[in-house]
């Protein structure tokens, strides 16, 4: 039994499809990327793997149980299992660093305030951010914020993370010391969905390449037969203007 | 003509205290309660859950309303409802309804405003952490609207203190009232009304400054 099934899922704004049917699985340990143009609804499918949109058909599956996202007990137990990572960080501005990490394991998992700011210290050290613990978001530069928002995720000690673009919003001399910080994740051995156009990037860390466009699945692979040998024309043609570009 | 000698007397005082404290309480009581149920239709207002949408509605009709009509209006209309229910009802107490009522509608547009103000990835970055509405609010819209709620609502208490003033129309004695019953005592308008004016001017200062110091105690360090 895989660790997340996602079947047909089915997702939109308004009346307008922006996922249509998608289907994918990723076994524990897993590290799957979504590739594929902009617009074709990969933000859209990780934002309804964690509840913020509401799909409109279809099934996610963890462990084999199906995720009831109608339900808000169902949701908050879907949470403790799951977390995402925003292109856009999403710290919160009013709080510091370590604050930003603190909060949710108190207020939800039940974590006493000690056990929680010793944990915290813990992470921002793994992100080799040990010294900004007091820093508001705000005094820090982008990839130290991606990577405080990195942290934040991983207090709640999930099994699958997701992550969004999570080097887009960065300075490109930023960028390295994020995805180093997802290299070592990697190691791990937690379970993750991540979208990103770090192609080289991508091939090195991921054990499963899913190709999307206009809210589908191209097709899904091993990184090697993705980069290496696509069998649609979809893929070839992106991976061609990627190249380019 | 009365002259100073008998303005400046301990009856004299007491008579405008007892005036400006019917002005304070108004305007006191009446903007705590109506920020407090404006915050709370401010909330309804925000919310998406279908089964409250009729509440949604009716916030949205009131606030709307009651934005519109002037205070002398609402003053007068709370008057003659009270009166067809709760004959007993002191001047002062229907008029202090009313404040609360106007209070209420702009406050609850100032608090939605200020609560719309926080970027929507701040609340979807606490949601996603599993944290309730309640603690979405408390830990992380709140401490950032506050900066944007205040300043408004401060301003327009101050202002409505001014506005008090047309409880007058029901018979309420406040400060204004109280400096038209001193000038046709037979004290020179300058006398009376110069004392009203003084006692407007040195109530508006201290609020004011209490509400700078509120907006510094909660703002969130980053906005300070
Ligand atoms: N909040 C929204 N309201 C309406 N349309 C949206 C919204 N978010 C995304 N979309 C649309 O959904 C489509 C897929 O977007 P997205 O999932 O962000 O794609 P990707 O992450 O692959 O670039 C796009 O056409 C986008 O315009
Ligand atoms: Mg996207």
């Amino acid at each position: 039994m895989s660790l997340l099934d996602i079947a047909e899922l089915s997702a939109g704004y308004g009346g307008n499809t922006i996922l249509d049917g998608v289907s994918l699985t990723a076994e524990r340990g897993d590290i799957v990327s979504l590739i594929g143009p902009s617009g074709s609804g990969k933000s859209t499918l990780l934002r309804v793997l964690i509840g913020l949109t509401p799909p409109t058909g279809g099934t996610v599956r963890i462990d084999g149980a199906a995720v009831d996202y109608a339900d808000s007990a169902a949701l908050k137990a879907l949470r403790r299992r799951m977390s995402i990572v925003f292109q856009q960080f999403n710290l919160f501005q009013n709080m510091t660093a370590l604050d930003n990490l603190t909060l949710a394991p108190v207020r939800t998992l039940g974590v006493a305030r000690a056990e929680a700011e010793a944990r915290g210290c813990d992470l921002l050290a793994k992100v080799g951010l040990a010294d900004k613990a007091g820093a508001y978001p705000a005094q820090l530069s982008g990839g130290q914020q991606q990577r405080v928002a990195i942290a934040r995720a991983l207090a709640m000690q999930p099994e699958i993370l997701l992550l969004d673009e999570v080097t887009s919003a960065l300075d490109p001399e930023r960028v390295g010391e994020v995805l180093d910080t997802i290299r070592t994740l990697a190691e791990t051995g937690i379970t993750m969905l991540l979208v990103s156009h770090e192609m080289g990037f991508v091939r090195e860390i991921s054990t499963k390449v899913v190709m999307m466009d206009a809210g589908r699945v191209v097709e899904a692979g091993p990184p090697a037969s993705i980069f290496e040998s696509p069998r649609e024309t979809r893929t070839r043609s992106f991976m061609q203007a990627i190249i380019r570009h | 003509m009365n002259g100073a000698a008998e303005f400046f007397t301990t009856d004299t005082a007491a008579f405008l205290a007892g005036a400006l404290g019917r002005t304070l309480w108004m305007t006191l009581l009446g903007c705590t309660l109506g920020f407090l149920l404006g915050g709370v239709l401010a909330l309804v207002r925000r919310t998406r859950q279908p089964l409250l949408a009729p509440a949604r509605l009716l916030a949205g009709l009131y606030v709307e309303t009651f934005r519109r009509l002037p205070f002398l209006v609402i003053l007068i209309l709370v008057l003659f409802s009270v009166q067809a229910v709760a004959p007993g009802l002191s001047l002062l107490g229907i008029a202090t309804i009313a404040v609360t009522l106007a209070a209420t509608a702009y406050l609850a547009e100032i608090i939605r405003a200020g609560l719309d103000a926080v970027p929507r990835p701040q609340v979807e970055g606490a949601e996603v952490l599993g944290l309730s509405a309640l603690d979405r609010l408390r830990f992380v819209v709140l401490p950032q609207a506050w900066g944007v709620i205040l300043p408004p609502a401060a301003a327009f208490m101050v202002m409505f203190v001014k506005d008090t003033a047309l409880a007058s129309h029901l018979g309420v004695v406040e400060l204004a009232f109280a400096g038209k019953i001193l000038v046709n005592k037979g004290f020179s308008p300058t006398l009376g009304f110069g004392a009203v004016l003084v006692l407007y001017a040195l109530v508006s200062w201290p609020l004011g400054r209490a509400a700078a110091h509120l907006e510094k105690k909660l703002v969130a360090p980053r906005h300070r």
